[in-house]
């Protein structure tokens, strides 16, 4: 096998504005390469002549009716286009500016792109923002046909000045176009056959200059990137099962896991039917391995060599395209997606708002729907990621905003510190200061230490549960231990109100001693409102991977009506300010280790849940839990 | 990485996982065809042998006998959790649609009650979008409403692998890993993996069926391809569609599209 195995087959995406006539090159091109199946073209002609058109190409992709009914392209299309040198996948992206989300999912799937431009309105804003776009989310060829070349009276000076100002506008942000070719795509002009009716042009056709795109090859020679999708136990096999993103690795090659910095070597490469298993695998390929240590490895880790690792950080900078429907302001709190991982950000600063069409950038208190920005993002926990620049992968993201994503967009680390010696060194210092290991305190134990962190609103059930679970796990041999208000505010933070200030810090200090507890070997259960994110993800992060969340959860009227200290009533009626539910915000857990609702199920069931939780995953789990 | 077909399948296990990962309770919908059968292999691929969910099948009583043979054997061969979800008769069937939708529509309705009843957030198709113009708009992780309609002019966004799977209470996702793979890709594999087959495909008489369906809706094609490979060969010269023998596509232009977007697969 040659190093570089290409993709087959080369996927094409094709934008460029509303009504510059995507759609229609692109049944042109299926037809005159005999890629339309049978009676097609009959249905075409049927379909247009019902609506009064003449043929209309574009109904080849634009199938539905309201589409039809338009005549305008909403949902992206991928269609297979084979022709005598290969298979293509031909995706077909909206120019209307309303679907740009769509144009970004198909133009994100392909290897190439072609910008279709109408020789009669020119280059418009929305050509420019489609290149800008392209660009921004990493394709790096392009072609361009200049379309509607008929009704343009087949002028050589019109496509030639329609021509400069796309090029010139192409290098201005560092896009090389490989051809820029007329074309009248409703006739078939230089899509398959040289023109008749453009003599002045000499080049090649569209059909023949895709023909001479080279497929981008996998990244195998980039360092190895294997993002963790999940940790399957079958039999006696711990399975660590994700896709090689770059690189490639080898049975016995010593891997570290970021952020959490360990190291095992791997065992076996799994496969399924079972048999020897190859001894080597590259990028592109989805596989399942095994290692010779039993660290603590879980979904969202990313995996590479020892040398060559991805950086470490909770603060990186991005080039972002944001087609939120609300404003993306500084202060703002998303989730990012990237790999495998997905971790809460807050937007630290937006750095500059860049005008696709002038390709000028002024500064902004806030990038509205459909802006490109370079903004600095900050998370909580430490992240493992690359610089776009050096591994295309993993130096991209999503962000989330309630269920949607609002934004993609690409890291640059210039200027920012890898963060992992630091990382490294607090472990170290933390790991050398006992001379009892945590081992040593499980083997006594029967378990390890954990914290079991409750959340939800008031009225919701947390004491009561942690109570139970806590009688329940004491019975049955296990120390454990619950955290409460009535233990904490007693004592230790008595000196703390109900200031939003004085809240963090009381939360601040519960993590951090719920995190002693359970370096001491104890299960602890805290049940705190805790309704911020960031106060949950600070109690994580002193408590590392031995912290469980667990989201007890019930609707607002449930615990409103349960209301068992009479707080709602007091709330309503004015009394109490900042109440969580009722006059102050709680934020729901983005990815909780385990969800009880307690407005759905009884006490028993909810009690019985925990328990098996924590048997599973902390008293059973153990030989499998970090190595500090 | 050797081949096209290794890029394929690696593309569609990692989706599987992902779906697993993300997705509970899951569940996979069987239709004993070549697509969902090959889906099913690679399932236990991505697992280990194990396919981790309830794997179910819409029975409206109509599929031929071949194909509840196979279904029985290989869900006792494969140690399938193998769910036959009995759909709801014609009668209750809207009797303004035409006759094969209406009759494909028992079908939609069968999946509605499995969704309803066993509470899935997440059911894993076969489908591709080489089949059918309004499949080649797909998503991957592909939401449904509530009353299990799919909304084509508001998709979520699906940049690179990032694919979404939140959605408020009630929705659910319809999950497709075969949505690059090409009808000569799925018969390739096949015959790579000596995935087992329903006979149906191979020709007898000079007929066979390219695409599968229950009998009062679907017909054989002219074709003397009583092999693989000949199969393949067949595909790697035809211009006919695949689902030309598919009644309740051809009954209007928007036949297949009305049928979709009210829930069917």
């Amino acid at each position: 096998m040659a190093a570089n195995i290409m993709r087959d087959p080369i996927r094409i995406a094709v934008v460029g504005h509303v009504d510059h006539g995507k759609s229609t090159l692109i049944g042109r091109l299926l037809h005159d390469t005999g890629n339309l199946p049978d009676g097609k073209l009959a249905e075409l002609k049927e379909t247009s002549r019902r609506r009064g058109m003449p043929l209309e190409w574009s109904f080849a992709l634009d199938s539905f009716q309201a589409e039809r009914d338009q005549a305008v392209t909403i949902g992206t299309t991928q269609i297979l286009l084979r022709t005598a040198t290969r298979n293509y996948v031909i995706i077909d992206a909206p120019g209307h500016k309303e679907f740009l989300k769509n144009m970004l999912t198909g133009a994100a799937q392909a290897d190439a792109a072609i910008l279709v431009v109408d020789a009669v309105e020119g280059v418009s804003e929305q050509s420019r923002r489609h290149a800008y776009l392209l660009q921004l989310i990493g394709i790096r060829h392009v072609l361009v046909a200049i379309n509607k070349m008929d009704l343009a009276g087949y002028r050589q000076d019109r496509f030639q000045a329609v021509r400069d100002e796309i090029v010139r506008y192409l290098s201005g942000i560092g896009l090389a176009a490989h051809l820029v070719l007329p074309v009248a795509a409703r006739d078939g002009d230089n899509l398959t056959m040289p023109a008749t009716t453009m003599p002045w042009h000499s080049g090649p056709t569209l059909l023949a200059a895709l023909d001479n795109f080279a497929a981008s090859p996998m990244p195998i020679e980039l360092p190895l990137r294997l993002p963790v999708q999940n940790v399957y136990r079958i039999d006696k096999r711990r399975i660590i099962v994700g896709r090689i993103e770059s690189g490639a690795l080898r049975v016995g090659d010593e891997l570290l896991f970021s952020p959490g910095n360990q190291t095992a070597a791997v065992k076996t490469i799994e496969t399924w039917p079972p048999n020897a298993g190859p001894a080597e695998a590259k990028s592109g390929e989805s596989i399942g391995i095994t290692l010779d240590k039993p660290i603590f490895v879980e979904r969202g880790d990313l995996a590479s060599h020892v040398t060559d690792p991805p950086m470490l950080t909770h603060n990186f900078r991005a080039r972002l395209f944001w087609f939120g429907r609300t404003r993306l302001t500084v202060g703002a709190c998303y989730r990012a997606k990237l790999g495998t991982w997905v971790r809460s950000i807050t937007v630290h600063s937006i750095d500059r708002v860049i005008d696709t069409d002038l390709l000028n950038s002024h500064e902004a208190p806030f990038v509205a729907t459909h802006e490109v920005a370079e903004v600095t993002l900050r998370s909580q926990s430490l992240l493992a990621l690359d610089d776009h620049r050096a591994n295309p992968a993993l130096g991209r993201f999503v962000l989330i905003d309630d269920h949607d994503a609002v934004a993609a967009g690409i890291i640059s680390m210039e200027g920012l510190a890898d963060e992992r010696r630091a990382a490294v060194g607090a472990g170290n210092r933390f790991g050398t200061e006992h001379l009892l290991t945590a081992e040593l305190r499980a083997r006594r134990n029967g378990h390890r230490g954990a914290v079991v962190w409750f959340t939800g609103l008031p009225g919701a059930g947390k004491s009561t549960l942690a109570m139970e679970a806590e009688r329940r796990l004491f019975l049955r041999g296990y120390q454990v231990y619950v955290l409460d208000g009535d233990n904490i505010r007693r004592g230790l933070n008595y000196d703390l109100g109900f200031s939003p200030a004085d809240r963090v810090e009381n939360i601040r200090r519960i993590g951090e001693m719920a995190a002693l507890f359970a370096d001491a070997g104890l299960i602890v259960i805290t049940a705190f409102i805790s309704p911020y994110i960031s106060d949950r993800e600070n109690a994580r992060r002193a408590a590392k991977s031995s912290f469980h969340e667990i989201y007890i959860k019930a609707d607002l009227a449930t615990c409103e009506r349960r209301d068992p200290k009479g707080l709602y009533k007091r709330a309503r009626a004015g009394d109490i300010a900042d109440f969580t539910g009722v006059s102050a915000p709680y934020e729901e857990p983005v990815n909780p280790d385990l969800v009880v609702d307690t407005a759905s199920q009884p006490v028993e069931e909810a009690v019985r849940a925990i328990l098996d939780y924590i048997e599973q995953n902390i008293v059973f789990n153990s030989t499998a839990a970090a190595v500090t | 990485m050797n081949s096209y077909l290794d890029d394929l399948e690696s593309r569609s296990i990692y989706i599987l996982r992902e779906a697993h990962a993300q997705v509970d309770p899951l569940g996979m919908l069987w239709s004993i065809g070549k697509d969902s059968n090959a889906l099913l292999w690679m399932a236990r691929k991505a697992f280990f042998g194990r396919v981790p969910f309830p794997v179910m099948q819409l029975d409206t009583g109509m599929e031929l006998p071949d194909v509840y043979a196979f279904r029985d054997r290989i869900a006792t061969e494969w140690g399938l959790d193998l769910h036959v979800e009995p759909c709801p008769p014609i009668e209750t069937i809207d009797p303004k649609l035409p006759a094969a939708s209406r009759a494909a529509a028992r079908k939609t309705a069968g999946l509605k009650n499995l969704i309803a009843r066993r509470g899935f957030r997440g059911i894993l198709l076969g489908i591709r979008r080489d089949e059918q113009a309004t499949r080649a708009k797909e998503r991957v992780f592909s939401p449904r409403a509530a009353d299990g309609t799919w909304d084509f002019r508001d998709q979520p966004a699906e940049l690179w692998d990032q694919y979404k799977a939140e959605f408020p209470p009630g929705a659910h996702l319809r999950i497709h890993p075969l949505l690059h793979w090409r009808e000569i890709d799925i018969w390739r594999y096949t015959k790579r993996e000596n995935i087992p087959i329903v006979p149906l495909y191979f020709a007898r008489d000079g007929l066979r069926y390219r695409s599968l369906g229950e009998k009062n809706i679907t017909f054989p094609i002219r074709s003397t391809a009583a092999t693989i490979d000949e199969i393949i060969a067949e595909l790697e010269t035809t211009t006919a569609p695949e689902r030309a023998g598919r009644a309740m596509d051809h009954e209007a232009e928007d036949a297949f599209e009305r049928l979709r977007s009210a829930g069917y697969m």
